[in-house]
């Protein structure tokens, strides 16, 4: 062979491939593959609240128990408004608070009732919140769920990250249907698992696609949008009246949202707040409104805007809620799946709870799931207890509570209109000193009040709201 | 004659460094050092490259790439992550006395680990990312080609052939005024560019393996280094000042408004010849 056919042979061997030679290559992935796990006994798809919580709970029981993250790291995409409460937490984690990476505990939580220009404030502030076990903190999802997915993987949790799933691993027919694991987006992406648990948040395509939850509507889901702002140093002390390192919460409602149904909020953080706003996405695309711009005018709100002067928003985040309540729940278990957190619709909006339900839930399928492993039966009757688990708790019982409430909001969307501004004239009369005496004040107070709505149209709200929060 | 029967197949060792991802760091503008705190750590990009490149040649020829990095115990992430892209093997050199290493030092202990590493089986080639992000001397791959006397190749922007039989390998080098062929014979160490590759999106067994691996940690009881010669001790370099770079200036527009591109031409040229860039024949 010549010196130059030699060169083109050797440069074809390195470059194309050939049968023998593909069969060798896939021989050594075997080889490199063999020792490895190719099925676990449970597969969570989804590192939020909700998947850690499983995960963590099912390796320190035991279970052999792989996570499936879509992002970098799991918290790389998880978005909630800021509060992380200390309770249910500390039942997964507990004495969290001594290693977690948290911001500030919450000694006051404030809300204010905005109308143009004004604000009724109401608040509850109790320096016992700034001792164990504490009442809720500050966190950033992102840090928060690095240390639960630390602390899973320390249990015997293994992490998977960058995947996605795509599909659910079906095996028989009819009711012997069932879930035997997932499909990635990866190559030989199959992994087999005696049980799946569906964490991966709202607007679930899995737990769609298996015919667990329905096609869900604009008018099941709120957009949030919030903006981390960094302030000057020892401006949150002072703005928001508190001792070093205590903090508060203020959820804002009424013209925060421009009068549609939902809620704005600002939560301190070490050096940052947490400002957002969350709107149902059918009052935005009904209104036409972008919700940056909503964010922006309640940033611009004359009570609101002397706490972020000066500040640099140095984060940007979006996520979406599911505010279907209880009437939307999906399907929670079938033959070797488990439906938690926002892909089960556990949000309760009126006490903006929805990483606890989130992390209970995940806690409560994790251990339905380490007592079917002890029966060997994942079948949807023996996962049936983790639907039960929910009912028993407060899971299901807020939600239930509340139930009515979203379509009370929606088919009455005066509440978020009329009664702020109400209010505000009322307030702004009564604390108005310009010598009317007090009597007369209060004469045309209720004047100006029967002119928006009847006393009969008032009756008939006070007695909806009383049924549906009562 | 197939290349992928008896002996010719190809070891590769690649070296890594775990940086800071300094996309994420910021200069603090007082004290001019860099705000490490809370900054996610990663592959030094340069050096992924020198994987996946480790890992394209190893499923071309057969063989297998190890994977070696010297560093604080935390770097066992860096080489976790190699693995999940389907690396075989995987070793960290960590022990306080390496701490505080210079380059100098730092090619010592990882020659010493290669060295190791060769009385267990043969290594053809070593691949290493053209420099690191955070310390930018690009000096330790070659120091470690000049400590073994191996062929040096720096810049690789591809592997051209590699041919283990004749012991031979082509590359390209990624040079400022253009592009150098270049043939050397193996055992060789290549520094590569970003050019070279794209990193693959692994199958998913890698990546469980990558969760599953259990990273295998070699002190100085197993290297067995002259102590003069690491850490702070064995390290000449030091840092008087750090800080950032002054920005390039705007480079002067010629020819705005000439019409022809023969006019801008002879613009250019008046402008050259007396900095005699261009010699005036």
């Amino acid at each position: 062979m010549s010196q130059k056919n030699k060169k083109k042979q050797d440069i074809a061997l390195a470059k194309e491939s050939s049968p023998s030679k593909d069969k060798a290559m896939k021989d050594k992935k075997l080889e490199r593959w063999a020792s490895i796990p190719h099925e676990f006994e449970a597969i969570v798809v989804g590192g939020g609240p909700a998947g850690l919580s499983a995960a963590y709970t099912l390796a320190k029981g035991g279970v052999k128990t792989l996570l499936i993250e879509r992002g970098d790291f799991p918290g790389s995409k998880n978005v909630m408004g800021g509060v992380l409460y200390s309770y249910p937490t500390a039942q997964v984690f507990p004495d969290f608070w001594k290693k977690a990476p948290l911001e500030r505990p919450i000694i006051e939580q404030r809300a204010y009732l905005l109308a143009e220009d004004s604000a009724i404030t109401a608040g509850f502030k109790d320096n016992r919140f700034f001792e164990e076990p504490y009442n809720n903190f500050t966190v950033f999802r992102g840090r928060f769920d690095k240390w639960m997915a630390g602390e899973a993987m320390e249990a015997g949790a293994l992490l998977v990250s960058e995947t996605v799933v795509t599909d659910l691993l079906y095996e028989g027919e009819g009711t012997g249907k069932k879930v035997v694991g997932v499909i990635t987006n990866r190559e030989e992406g199959t992994v087999r698992g005696h049980v799946v648990l569906l964490c991966e948040g709202a607007n679930s395509i899995l737990a769609q696609r298996a015919g667990l939850q329905e096609d869900l509507s604009p008018g099941d889901l709120a957009c949030a949008v919030k903006e981390v702002i960094k302030l000057p140093k020892g401006a949150i002390e002072e703005r928001f009246n508190v001792e070093k390192g205590q903090g508060v919460t203020i959820e804002l409602l009424g013209e925060a949202t421009l009068g549609m149904f939902g809620m704005g909020w600002i939560y301190t953080n070490k050096d940052t707040l947490s400002v957002g706003v969350g709107v149902m996405i059918n009052e935005l695309s009904r209104r036409g409104l972008n919700p940056n711009t909503v964010l922006e005018k309640m940033k611009n709100h004359p009570a609101l805007r002397p706490l972020l002067v000066e500040g640099e928003t140095v984060e940007y985040l979006a996520k979406i809620i599911p505010e279907g309540g209880y009437k939307q729940v999906p399907k929670l278990y079938s033959n070797g799946v488990l439906v938690c957190g926002d892909t089960a619709m556990l949000v309760n909006g009126v006490h903006r709870e929805g990483s606890n339900l989130a992390m209970t839930s995940g806690k409560m399928a994790a251990e339905t799931v380490i007592e079917a492993k002890a029966k060997g039966d994942f079948s949807a009757e023996a996962l049936k207890r983790y639907k039960e688990r929910l009912e028993d708790s407060f899971v299901l019982k807020d939600l239930k509570k509340y139930q009515n409430v979203s379509g009370l909001m929606q088919t009455n969307p005066h509440f978020f209109t009329v009664y702020p501004n109400m209010a505000r004239q009322a307030a702004q009369e009564l604390f108005t000193v310009n010598n009317v005496p007090k009597k007369e004040k209060q004469k045309k107070i209720i004047r100006d009040i029967r002119k928006k709505r009847s006393l009969t149209q008032i009756a008939g709200d006070l007695y909806r709201i009383w049924r549906t929060f009562g | 004659m197939n290349i992928m029967e008896g002996a010719f197949v190809i070891n590769i060792a690649v070296c890594l460094k775990q940086v800071p991802d300094t996309s994420e760091v910021r200069l603090d503008p007082k004290t001019n050092t860099l705000k490490r705190e809370g900054i996610p750590s990663i592959i030094n990009p340069y050096d992924a490259h020198a994987l996946e490149e480790a890992l394209t040649l190893r499923d071309q020829v057969g063989g297998q790439v190890i994977v070696l990095s010297m560093g604080p115990p935390q770097a066992v992430q860096s080489l976790k992550k190699a693995i999940s892209y389907g690396a075989d093997r995987a070793i960290l050199l960590t022990d306080r006395v390496f701490a505080g290493s210079d380059t100098l030092a730092t090619s010592y202990i990882l020659t010493g680990a290669l060295q190791k590493l060769m009385q267990e089986e043969p290594i053809d080639l070593i691949l290493c990312g053209k420099q690191a992000i955070d310390g930018d001397t690009a000096q330790v791959g070659p120091g470690i080609a000049s400590r073994l006397g191996w062929p040096l190749l720096t810049y690789v922007s591809k592997v051209e052939k590699i041919s283990p039989q004749a012991r031979e390998i082509m590359v390209h080098r990624k040079l400022e005024e253009g592009r150098e062929v270049l043939r050397a014979s193996l055992p060789a160490l290549l520094t590569v560019v970003k050019e070279i590759n794209e990193i693959r999106y692994a199958p998913l067994p890698d990546l469980i393996r990558g969760a599953t691996y259990a990273v295998e940690i070699w002190n100085n009881e197993d290297l067995h280094l002259d102590p003069t010669q690491l850490g702070l001790k064995g390290s000449p370099t030091w840092v008087s000042k750090t800080g950032t770079p002054p920005l390039r200036e705007k480079g002067e527009m010629l020819g705005k408004d000439q019409a022809s591109s023969a006019q801008i031409a002879s613009l250019l040229a008046e402008r050259l010849i007396p900095d005699i860039v261009v010699p005036n024949r």
